[in-house]
């Protein structure tokens, strides 16, 4: 046989239709699917389902309120009228009342709403379906200016920065302490991150469950905290070795940090689509809640020689100042789908730092010839999640 | 409307967000009051006043508030072996229905073929409520009935009869199946003010789809004496008395949009705030007829509550003395009907209010204006 004549095999066939093959066939799928609607004899010809999600309202003045409307369903939907506590109110939509799949519009209502009541509202659109959003109180929403700026900023230090900087100060104490009760101070920050992730992840999943299908809120919180836990997983194991008492102090902070992103921005958007001020008291609340944030933070410094006293603070900004940015985020553009985003990479932020304190108790132990759960270290850990429990209680209602 | 009231994290969030921002300073509240300060006088929200948004078209739906009115469809007449006989054709249609601006809804509708909407198109156009007959105590009426809908249909009359035209399942021909007919054949009693609805099964969807009208029974003057025949004479279309009277029909209904069993849109005669937007135009000169029939689903009772005025009311219409004197506001249970009369003669020019006193309905459409001129 001639070498030049080769039969027609696979290997003849350029790469590049090789590759393109099976893309050509699938758009040729879909267009047949689009052209000839072979799923016809299932009545696929039956009511459009619609589905509108009314993302954040908005008192900008008195007498006007403001809907943030998204299309969360396959269908177009048109907003014909808009009910506010049972009545048919005038709206103006911008851009459109009509909108496309994932497509947004803003309502405009000139509404008398009344100061730290309640209002539902209420959307109607052309085939007759409702949409309901309930607004717990009505408040006078903030605007963009440069002393409401330094007003959230200064909520984000009080809920964020200041506990986590007063649980730092027990640092000096927690120096002269047994090496035994040190291990129980691990296990107890083991405990209270356990319940900050609890925490965090059901948080996560409540937003989630009010986001629009489309967004897919659930998956989005299991693989945004597998993700953050898998990438700080691998920063971790990338470095280890020396300096790790810092490295893991600055992993904790940065978990925590996450996570008080995630309350900063619940802050935020809460007191921007209107809340009542329940009084000053809840300011306490939150510093008992997070000052042992601080504690879990200095836990794994203790052992080593002090870190320079910038080091804290770093530790402090890193751990609190999200809560800041959190309060702005959240306060100027809120977005649910961003909350749950946020928050459950605050997640698996701190299901890594779990895992790198308890694998430090456990270094520990087996030097020792111990185990690491001693009675002494599983009472810290169950202090530790009871501690954030109770202290809870002055946080929630 | 359900309230789940489970207070959860972030709603704690919300609160002290607040609470803490008030502590971070009084900042914030100063640059609030700043904004409102600073507010141009151009830019004042526009004077806040409720109702719906854009218009209904009328013609795709094929009927108007205003028509339905006053459109009274005395079918056709003849004579039988020396009896007057009033005869009607009557359909059952599927039609969608333009309720409130943009609001659609998949309804069940009767038409006939001496209505004015279908005169003018030529062929029988289905209307919500239905066509409001119109008759005369004693004649013979006979309704020509074809379902023309997707689903079985009948025709239940309030009024006198045998049990075979009674229009409910199982008794005479029962339901009728789409595209079959039967014949509905009684005396027109009692004189008075009248519904008629679809009765098939489940009753509560049928009617509330639209299958109802107004079913009026002039009373003969030859049957009264006195002052009671005067009376009757006035109330009588083939009077001149009748004239004196400006009649309206006014079918108080409702629908549930989302077919949750409550409904999203209240209004008397099917269009929302239709005369809220357009007021009935009334004049001092004529004296005002109300048919009112309560046709509303899933609410026990609805009424009708007039502004500035007082009027009597016949309950049922069965009477020819009012049976409430001096009232302003009227409850009727779900198919209870009444006449209400009123006059406006010594009343300035100007629009004069009317409305279902339970302010929801009236906040959700029924809400309306006579115009005085």
């Amino acid at each position: 046989m001639e070498p030049t004549e080769r039969p027609l095999t696979l290997s003849a066939i350029p790469n590049w239709i090789l590759a393109g093959l099976p893309l050509l066939l699938l758009l040729a799928l879909v267009a047949g699917f689009l052209l000839l609607d072979p799923l016809a004899i299932f009545g696929s010809d039956g009511p459009p389902l619609e589905e509108l999600t009314v993302q954040r309202v908005v008192f900008p003045e008195p007498d006007r309120v403001e809907l943030s409307v998204v299309n969360g369903g396959p269908e177009t939907v048109t907003i014909a009228q808009v009910l506010v506590d049972e009545a048919y109110w005038p709206f103006t939509a911008d851009p459109d009342n009509t909108l496309d799949r994932l497509e947004r519009t803003t309502l405009t209502l000139a509404y008398p709403w009344v100061i730290a009541e309640p209002l539902e509202f209420v959307l109607i659109t052309s085939t007759g379906a409702t949409f309901a959003r309930e607004v717990e109180v009505a408040v006078e929403t903030p605007g963009f200016d440069i002393q409401t700026f330094t007003s959230y900023g200064l909520l984000g230090i009080y809920v964020g920065v200041i506990p986590v900087a007063l649980g730092l100060l027990w640092y000096p104490f927690m120096r002269r302490i047994e090496k035994r009760w040190m291990n129980a101070a691990l296990a107890l920050t083991v405990g209270l991150l356990v319940f900050l992730f609890v925490d965090t992840s059901l948080e996560a999943v409540e937003i989630a469950e009010g986001l629009p299908e489309v967004f897919q809120g659930i998956p989005v919180v299991i693989f945004g905290t597998l993700f953050s836990l898998g990438v700080l997983l691998a920063i971790g194991s990338r470095s280890d070795g020396g300096g790790s008492a810092v490295r893991l102090a600055t992993l904790i902070a940065l978990g925590i940090g996450l996570h008080n992103l995630g309350e900063g921005l619940a802050i935020g958007a809460a007191f921007a689509t209107g809340a009542t001020a329940l009084g000053s008291f809840l300011v306490i609340g939150f510093t008992l809640h997070n000052v042992t944030e601080g504690v879990g933070i200095a836990a794994p410094l203790v052992r080593r020689q002090r870190p320079a006293y910038r080091v804290f603070l770093g530790l402090a900004l890193l751990a609190g100042g999200p809560a800041i940015l959190g309060t702005w985020i959240g306060g100027l553009a809120y977005s649910p789908l961003l909350a749950v985003i946020f928050l459950s990479l605050g997640a698996g932020a701190i299901l890594q730092v779990i895992w790198e304190v308890a694998k430090l108790l456990w270094h520990d132990a087996r030097q020792r010839d111990q185990s690491a759960l001693t009675w002494l270290n599983l009472a810290s850990l169950a202090a530790g999640v009871l501690v954030m429990y109770l202290t809870a209680f002055l946080v929630k209602f | 409307m359900k309230n789940n009231r489970s207070i959860t994290r972030r709603e704690f969030l919300k609160a002290s967000g607040v609470g803490m921002v008030a502590l971070a300073g009084t900042v914030g509240l100063q640059s609030a009051a700043n904004r409102v300060d600073q507010q141009a006088p151009g830019d004042e929200p526009e004077e806040t006043n409720l109702g719906t948004v854009g218009s209904v078209d009328h013609e795709a739906n094929g009927f108007t508030p205003h028509e339905i009115l006053t459109d009274y469809d005395y079918g056709e007449v003849s004579q039988e072996n020396g009896r007057t006989v009033r005869q009607w054709r009557f359909l059952a249609l599927d039609k969608e229905i333009e309720v409130a601006p943009g609001v659609y809804f998949p309804s069940w509708i009767y038409g006939s073929e001496t209505t004015i909407e279908s005169r003018r198109a030529g062929h029988i156009v289905g209307r919500v409520p239905g066509p409001s007959m119109r008759c005369i105590e004693g004649e013979l009426l006979r309704i020509h009935f074809t379902n023309a809908g997707s689903h079985p249909h009948t025709i239940h009359f309030h009024g006198i009869h045998s049990a075979r035209m009674d229009g409910v399942p199982g008794l005479g021909d029962g339901v009728i199946r789409p595209g079959e007919s039967t014949v509905y054949e009684f005396e027109a009693q009692p004189f008075g003010c009248h519904l008629y609805h679809c009765h098939a099964l489940p009753l509560k969807r049928h009617i509330h789809k639209g299958l109802y009208g107004a079913f009026i029974v002039d009373p003969d003057p030859a049957n009264y004496e006195g002052e009671q025949h005067e009376i009757a004479k006035t109330r009588n279309h083939q009077y001149p008395e009748n004239e004196d009277y400006h009649e309206m029909v006014m079918v108080m209904n409702g629908f549930d949009t989302n077919f949750d069993g409550d409904n999203e849109i209240y209004a008397v005669n099917s269009i929302a705030f239709a005369y809220m937007h357009e007021p009935i135009a009334i004049s001092r000169e004529q004296r005002q007829r109300i048919y009112l029939i309560n046709a509303t689903e899933f609410d026990p009772i609805n009424s009708l509550h007039l502004h500035a005025n007082f009027f009597d009311y016949y309950d049922h219409g069965t009477t020819l003395e009012p049976t409430l004197k001096t009232i302003d506001t009227v409850m009727q249970c779900q198919a209870q009907r009444g006449i209400l009369e009123f006059s406006f003669a010594d009343f300035e020019p100007g629009r004069y209010m009317f409305h279902a006193h339970q302010s929801e309905f009236a906040e959700l459409g029924w809400m309306s204006f006579f115009d005085l001129t």
